[in-house]
């Protein structure tokens, strides 16, 4: 894939997944609402660990910062420490199947989320309730679909 | 923050279903109901007319009094209509995104209110967008006081869109259920005299010190789409004693002072 296609695509699904993520949902739903943002990244630096690296992470993590108005530099943290797990293990995330992966994925937003409840707790705002947790698992029961769904945008003509 | 030119046109893109869908069900009404709509508007129009002509004089007659007792007036308020952009930044935090910035002139800590009264207040100022604090979020709190006899009070949010708490009045306060309470003005955020929630439950606690109050919000927070963006005047009418006066305070007796214009 050449350089320019490849900056394309990456940045057209993660404008989509910061999209999702300031859907509006309603007010039931929007509890479920998982961390696409990381989960899309997650992917990337998977499918393609040159070149989307923790400096990627950190800049969408910036902008998903100013995006969601939370404390700034919290999803960058969070996003860089993840995709570090990532980039380290991505040999043997690519050999594992479809289920591994989730148990992957699953750990991975799971110490995002706990990056953000511990900024939380320093700022005096966390309340420890389980509904925080939630998208922690939706992120997860999501990941096959959005597996499918990146890698056949990132190979479009998939011939079996 | 300039990062925010980056960001801010996603908000309008995930904005413009909805907007496509209200500007369609705006354009598709039928004849007859924007007839009616229009009849009620007038009719609404002309009522609010004569309360404000009373208004006009009697806001006159408040500053040549106040101007009497050597207090300041606050002038009349400038607004701007902010439309909602129903987007959802974070979950558990009483936050709407609106679409006027820092290039409409919007600042921190605005006052912005509805038709029926106070919203919330301007938290963060984006050069495209802004995002309100509403009053019913768990981290605001607003000084108010009760329109029937003046008490003072903070209501805080209550984490629900329905519900204030007014958790510092004690259990023998001159407070009833029905009671309006309109913004006092301290802590200078809010202008005086809005209204802001209706008391809609009052039970004491014989064992605490302070009694158990909620209030129900005027405005319709969770049904707006059009907000008002309050920019109060920080300066006041000057105060008739004049400059050499606050050498010797209390001396000469203020001449009458030329009432200022009260504009809107």
């Amino acid at each position: 894939m050449n350089k320019s296609l490849w900056l394309c695509r990456v940045t057209l699904t993660i404008i989509v997944a910061m999209c999702l993520r300031i859907a509006p949902w309603s007010h039931t739903l929007e509890l479920y609402n998982p961390d696409w943002v990381l989960l899309v990244l997650m992917y990337w630096s998977a499918a393609l660990p040159e070149r989307i690296g923790i400096f990627s992470a950190w800049t969408y993590g910036i902008l998903t910062d100013v995006l969601t108005g939370q404390l700034f530099g919290q999803h960058a943290l969070a996003y860089s420490l993840v995709i570090y797990a990532c980039l380290k293990l991505h040999k043997r995330l690519r050999q594992y199947t479809l289920l591994q992966q989730v148990l992957f994925v699953f750990f991975g937003l799971l110490l995002a989320q706990l990056i953000f409840f511990f900024i939380k707790n320093l700022q005096h705002l966390a309340q420890f309730n389980s509904d925080f947790w939630l998208p922690v698992m939706t992120g997860t029961v999501c990941w096959p679909l959005i597996y499918i769904v990146l890698r056949s945008i990132r190979i479009p003509n998939n011939v079996k | 923050m300039s990062l925010s030119y980056l960001v801010d046109p996603l908000k309008y893109i995930v904005d413009l279903p909805s907007a496509i869908i209200n500007h369609a069900s705006e354009s598709l009404g039928s004849y007859a109901s924007l007839v009616s709509e229009n009849a009620s508007l007038r009719d609404e129009q002309l009522v609010r007319q004569t309360q404000l002509l009373k208004l006009d004089a009697l806001e006159k007659e408040n500053v040549r009094l106040r101007a009497l007792l050597e207090n300041s007036f606050k002038l009349g308020e400038q607004v701007l209509i902010a439309e909602l952009l129903s987007i959802n930044t974070a979950p558990y935090e009483h936050i709407l995104v609106v679409n006027k910035g820092t290039n409409f002139g919007v600042h921190e800590q605005q006052p912005v209110l509805d038709a029926n009264g106070v919203v919330g207040q301007v938290f963060r100022a984006l050069p495209l967008t802004s995002e309100i604090m509403l009053i019913t979020d768990p981290n605001h709190a607003i000084p108010v006081q009760i329109n029937r006899n003046g008490l003072l009070t903070i209501a805080v949010g209550s984490g629900q869109l329905n519900q204030l708490n007014l958790p510092f009045l004690p259990s023998n306060a001159d407070i009833r259920p029905g009671d309006l309470l309109i913004t006092s003005g301290l802590g200078g955020t809010f202008p005086q005299g809005y209204p802001v929630a209706v008391v809609d439950e009052f039970t004491s606690q014989p064992n605490k010190p302070f009694a158990n109050i909620t209030a129900t919000p005027k405005s319709l927070l969770d049904r707006n789409r059009e907000l008002m963006i309050v920019w109060s005047h920080s300066s006041p009418v000057p105060l008739i004693s004049k400059p050499n006066a606050a050498a010797e305070p209390m001396t000469s007796p203020s001449p009458v002072p030329t009432p200022a214009p009260a504009n809107e």
